[in-house]
């Protein structure tokens, strides 16, 4: 720029008012550029978000459908794990009922025959009375002969009462007999019907297990919402059990990873590297990667875990020859591991006795050394089998966490729909602003223009209380005018 | 077993290869004894520093000592050196038979009339580059005053590219305590030699806590 504009300040108030001139000349393209653009950018960001919208909502619908479908998957497996125990509980319980109701029959028919034979026998009524009577009435006969007759029914009276009374007292102590007996049969009695209620009622509680596990597949097969947050719930809640046990596990086999890793070096070296990496770590690594892979392939073929597809379709025989298999290789792979525990062990000795000749001392051997050598063997030997389970919370893990992804999915969607549509309208703002803005710069000449258009009668655009004061003039001259 | 370990433990490393080349990690350290005049004395304080250095090395490293004498550019000088085997257990089997190779020098070690420190620097560069260790160290246990018999030549430059040279147990003549500037230019003449030849270079006089550079 020439200094004769720069170097004083009518020169600076020349390229003032120059721009300023430029800028009112150029102010309706100008306002339209800025009001499209931000409106532009504000349609673009609106279209976004709702596009963001619609793409989560149709995630939102994709997770509840899967989540329901896994729900209803598990649900159908607890119903029918349910049922296999309702039948197993029957077949144990009431499979040998028909014995039970036979030796229940027996007893009560026992018990049945016993009474009958504790019934009491009335003695016979005697007829002496009447022989006696008849004796008396007889006519004709003297006192002695009568008398005699008499003394002879008495004494015979006498003798068949003796008798009698005999007789019934064994009566009696046969029927206390009977009665007896029945004691057992009734204990017995009451024992077997003790056992039958204990039985019903345990497949009671049993049926109502299988009641709610219904209740609750019916729920998710009507694809209620309860249902789904419920599983949603779950699969949260089980997410972060499985991560947590997952964690533990990783500590286990981080402890596995240095009981191996230091015994390695003597198989694979003690200086070599792959990368970064030592080769006697990855080795470590890859056994105890390997370990974990028995394990899931032994859960998968023990129908645990439902990880492979292929393995649950494979043939019952070839399954059990893989669980075998694996178990053999698992074993093998434990023993090593019990092994090279061993030779950590005798290396670290090695090691301190080495160190303590380096130094000029006598090594010295720990009294209960072989208390830790067990430990180590042991830890081994234990924690490839430990790992093994890591596949049950590892398949929890991988379900739940397509759950999990999808509401993370659907929160970050959620966020950036939002953001766009606050972005939009700001951008829109801003060009509201930007117009304002662009006045203020070229406020001299806007004033100007005002001026000359009020000199010249135009049409000048009233604004504020002018234009309250305009429109209320026009208001009470309306129906004047409409009178006139 | 250990077929199926190295087979697990191959199929690893072929996915790792692709990488690249893994860089040698392996340490060559060769230890320079200066047995000349007084010094002999500390022969004892390089005793225990060959020590701290066996106990640091690890399998896979190499390690010779030898003597500064009247001309060290020679295998003779040389006291022990071993590679170590890769696996520990012999590695330490090693260094055991190390040591007691020093032991045997130690007590038997006699004064020499001349030091020639270049020549053992020129024998231990020619080791450490035939044994291609990753890390390359020199310890030059002496006084770096050198005294060269007449008619050995020493003046010429040293190939030292990767190497660290650590002077061990500098220790001061009578004449640096009157002129200290003699010790100083001792070390840096040395210092200057070593860079000139591609190596880096460092002293180290306080042996208590000996932080070596491996």
């Amino acid at each position: 720029m020439p200094d004769f504009l720069t170097g004083n300040m009518a020169g600076t108030a020349l390229v003032i008012a120059g721009g300023m001139t430029a800028l009112y000349l150029a102010r309706a393209p100008m306002r339209g550029v800025l009001t499209d653009t931000s409106s532009a950018l504000g349609s673009g960001l609106r279209f976004a978000s709702r596009s963001l919208l619609s793409l989560r909502k149709r995630l939102v619908d994709r997770n509840r459908e899967v989540l329901l479908s896994a729900g209803r998957e598990a649900a159908a497996r607890m119903v029918e794990r349910e049922y296999e125990r309702f039948s197993d509980k029957v077949h144990r319980d009431l499979g040998d009922y028909p014995a039970l109701h036979q030796s229940l029959a027996e007893r009560a028919g026992q018990l049945d025959e016993d009474y009958a034979k504790s019934a009491s026998q009335p003695p016979e009524p005697p007829g002496w009375a009447e022989a006696v009577e008849a004796v008396a009435q007889v006519p004709g006969t003297s006192e002695g002969v009568r008398s005699q007759v008499l003394e002879s029914i008495h004494s015979s009276f006498k003798k068949a009462g003796e008798e009698a009374g005999r007789a019934y007292r064994e009566d009696s102590r046969q029927r206390h007999k009977h009665l007896h007996d029945m004691a057992p049969h009734w204990r017995e009695s009451v024992k077997l019907l003790g056992q039958v209620k204990t039985r019903m009622e345990s497949l009671q509680a049993r049926a109502a297990s299988v009641d709610e596990q219904m209740t609750r597949f019916e729920s998710i097969h009507q694809d209620t919402d309860e249902a789904a947050i419920k599983l949603q719930s779950s699969a949260l809640v089980q997410f972060f059990t499985a991560g947590l046990v997952l964690l533990i596990a990783a500590g286990g086999a981080v402890v596995n990873f240095h009981l191996i890793a230091r015994p390695m070096s003597e198989m694979v070296g003690g200086n070599t590297y792959i990368g970064t990496f030592k080769t006697a770590d990855i080795a470590a690594l890859v056994i105890i990667l390997v370990e974990l892979s028995m394990g899931l392939f032994l859960m998968e073929c023990l129908r645990i875990t439902s990880l492979f597809p292929v393995v649950a379709s494979l043939a019952d025989k070839t399954r059990q020859r893989l669980a075998i298999v694996s178990f053999a290789l698992l074993l093998s792979l434990a023993s090593v591991e019990a092994g090279l525990a061993y030779m950590r062990e005798l290396l670290l000795q090695d090691e301190l006795a080495t160190a303590a000749v380096l130094r000029g001392e006598a090594s010295q051997g720990a009294a209960f050394l072989w208390i830790t050598t067990a430990a180590q063997m042991g830890m081994g030997f234990i924690l490839p089998f430990a790992l093994t389970f890591v596949a049950i919370p590892l398949e929890t893990f991988i379900h739940s966490m397509r759950a999990v992804l999808g509401w993370s999915a659907s929160g970050v969607l959620m966020v950036t729909a939002f953001t766009f549509r606050v972005a939009a309208r700001l951008f829109e703002e801003a060009g509201k602003v930007a117009v304002q803005l662009y006045d203020v710069a070229i406020f001299a000449p806007l004033w100007i223009e005002g001026r000359v258009k009020a000199l010249r009668g135009d049409d000048l655009e009233v604004v504020g209380a002018r234009r309250v004061l305009k429109d209320a003039e026009s208001r009470l001259k309306g129906p004047a005018a409409e009178a006139a | 077993m250990r077929k199926l370990i190295l087979g697990l433990t191959a199929a690893a490393s072929a996915v790792l290869a692709g990488c690249g080349q893994p860089p040698n990690r392996s340490t060559g350290v060769y230890m320079l004894i200066d047995t000349s005049g007084t010094y002999t004395k500390e022969i004892q304080e390089a005793q225990a520093i060959i020590n701290v250095i066996l106990a640091t090395l690890e399998p896979s490293d190499a390690f010779a000592v030898a003597r500064v004498d009247t001309a060290s550019f020679s295998e003779k000088d040389i006291v022990a050196k071993m590679q170590f085997d890769d696996r520990p257990s012999v590695a330490n089997q090693q260094k055991r038979q190390f040591k007691e190779d020093i032991d045997s020098f130690v007590g038997g070690v006699a004064p020499s009339s001349h030091t020639d420190i270049t020549g053992g620097v020129l024998q231990a560069s020619e080791f450490l580059m035939e044994k291609g260790s990753g890390r390359k160290v020199i310890f030059i246990f002496s006084d770096l005053q050198e005294d060269l018999p007449e008619g050995y030549v020493r003046d010429l430059p040293l190939d030292l590219r990767g190497v660290t040279v650590v002077a061990l147990n500098v220790t001061k003549l009578r004449t640096d305590n009157i002129d200290p500037r003699l010790y100083q230019g001792r070390i840096e003449d040395w210092r200057t030699r070593v860079e000139a030849g591609g190596g880096t270079f460092r002293v180290i006089n306080d042996l208590d806590g000996l932080a070596l550079p491996f």
